[in-house]
């Protein structure tokens, strides 16, 4: 099936695109401050907080920092947020119409995953401040270790179909002969996958770019105002777009309504995840990244070629 | 309700801890009102790291010559609207360091301040008392 016209923009603009992905996945922040709250035994926000900071934010003055190159840095958040709305309609689509999506574009998701982190480093580098240089170098040094295994793990489904590279051949071939995640190779990927989501969106024990205590959240110190909330949006879509991406390619695809609980399952164990780990250092990070989640998705790509 | 912005500002002030040469004791009650304890974030209240993501400043700490450039520098960094909050008996008034030739007056002098928290120290409850207040003026 092809959009034209007035669907298309529909799909872009409402649905899946920026309104319904941005109004989820800011429901999800705030089933991640819920959460958050309840393991440290305390109540939480209300539910409409992240949609109030979010109006706060968008309505406050926006401060450009003297000597910083003023286009660059406006103009950083919103290389992310595109992005993130290609991510959301080309994912949703090949979900929907798995027979029609083109060859490669398991990749060009992946390549559009990496653009957040980057318009990160571009912002965090125009804005002319030495602690968010420093998170810049910290964000840089964390995709460079992340994206190894990341890239590992997502080739292991295409082994397994035997070289079927179109996510609508991997949903296709789910819904035929089960989740990848009931193979050996499939949920040790699947792991490694989730720990790299879980640096992807800057949680910890991976938010060294962020650090509030030593750097003073590192990359966004400079951002005020409308910028800030664009870069916090992203963050909302990304917490809810790459658990969708982890069950469409490892438990299934977003067939029937079951992947609610699906989507909500892996979002609250990123969650916890997040709230029982202290951070790590940044060379502790690409060491674990390389050698030891490196280690087990070359383990899983081999599992992958035997079958299991 | 008229002003989107001032509706926003009341439902998640996010608050940046100044610490205007203070002896380290207000501080620490403003860190016992941030735990889970007290759990302000059901109002939405955040601490933050950097004076740009600030909606309030939590001034503490009695205003002295050496302080008096850096607080400016970090009211003027703060993007507006914004509150200034000066929590603790000595950013009140002068107290005991009123004949001090290095103190150069209260807050108010230099900016608007929206509300003042008593005490030595001020406990938590005082502070969302206060704080409650302020936003309540708004």
């Amino acid at each position: 099936m092809t959009l034209t016209g007035w669907q298309l923009a529909f799909a872009f603009v409402v649905f899946p695109g920026v309104i319904f992905t941005a109004g989820v996945g800011l429901l999800l922040t705030w089933v991640d401050r819920f959460v958050s709250a309840r393991v440290q035994w305390r109540k939480g926000p209300p539910v409409y907080q992240p949609f109030a900071d979010m109006l706060k934010l968008l309505l406050k003055q926006t401060v450009v920092p003297a000597g910083a190159s003023k286009v660059t840095f406006l103009i950083a958040p919103l290389i992310g947020f595109t992005a993130m709305c290609i991510t959301a309609v080309l994912l949703f689509y090949v979900n929907f119409f798995p027979g029609d999506s083109f060859v490669g574009d398991m990749i060009v998701l992946v390549y559009l995953f990496a653009l957040p982190p980057l318009a990160t480093i571009i912002g965090a580098s125009a804005s002319r401040n030495p602690l968010s240089a420093v998170g810049a170098s910290r964000e840089m040094t964390l995709y460079l270790g992340y994206e190894l295994p990341f890239l590992l793990a997502l080739s292991v489904p295409v082994i397994l179909t035997g070289g079927k590279i179109r996510l609508g051949d991997l949903v296709m071939f789910q819904q035929a002969a089960g989740p990848f995640l009931a193979s050996w190779s499939g949920a040790i990927a699947a792991i490694i996958v989730l720990i790299c989501i879980q640096a992807k969106l800057g949680y910890p024990p991976f938010d060294m770019a962020e650090a509030e205590q030593e750097i003073m959240s590192g990359v966004l110190i400079e951002y005020s105002g409308a910028p800030l909330a664009m870069f916090r949006l992203t963050k909302a879509m990304m917490l809810f777009l790459l658990p969708c991406f982890l069950v469409t390619v490892f438990w299934g695809g977003l067939t029937n309504w079951w992947v609610v609980l699906k989507l909500l399952a892996v979002v609250v164990l990123v969650i916890l995840i997040k709230n029982t780990n202290p951070r790590f250092k940044i060379d502790h990070a690409l060491r674990f990244f390389w050698f030891i989640l490196g280690a087990l998705g070359i383990v899983a790509v081999i599992l992958a070629f035997a079958q299991l | 309700m008229k002003d989107p912005r001032i509706w926003g500002l009341k439902k998640s002030p996010w608050v940046y801890h100044l610490a205007a040469a203070p002896c380290n004791n207000c501080d620490i009650e403003i860190l016992e009102l941030l735990t889970p304890r007290y759990d302000v974030e059901r109002f939405g209240v955040v601490l933050v790291g950097s004076p740009r993501h600030a909606d309030a400043l939590l001034v503490t700490g009695v205003l002295n010559r050496k302080s008096l450039p850096r607080v400016l520098e970090v009211y003027e960094q703060t993007p507006k609207p914004c509150l200034v909050i000066g929590v603790g008996t000595c950013a009140c008034g002068k107290q005991i360091f009123r004949n001090s030739y290095n103190v150069v007056g209260p807050y108010d002098k230099y900016m608007p301040v929206h509300a003042y928290i008593p005490g030595c120290p001020p406990k938590p409850e005082t502070m969302i008392l206060g704080v409650v207040k302020a936003l309540a003026k708004l």
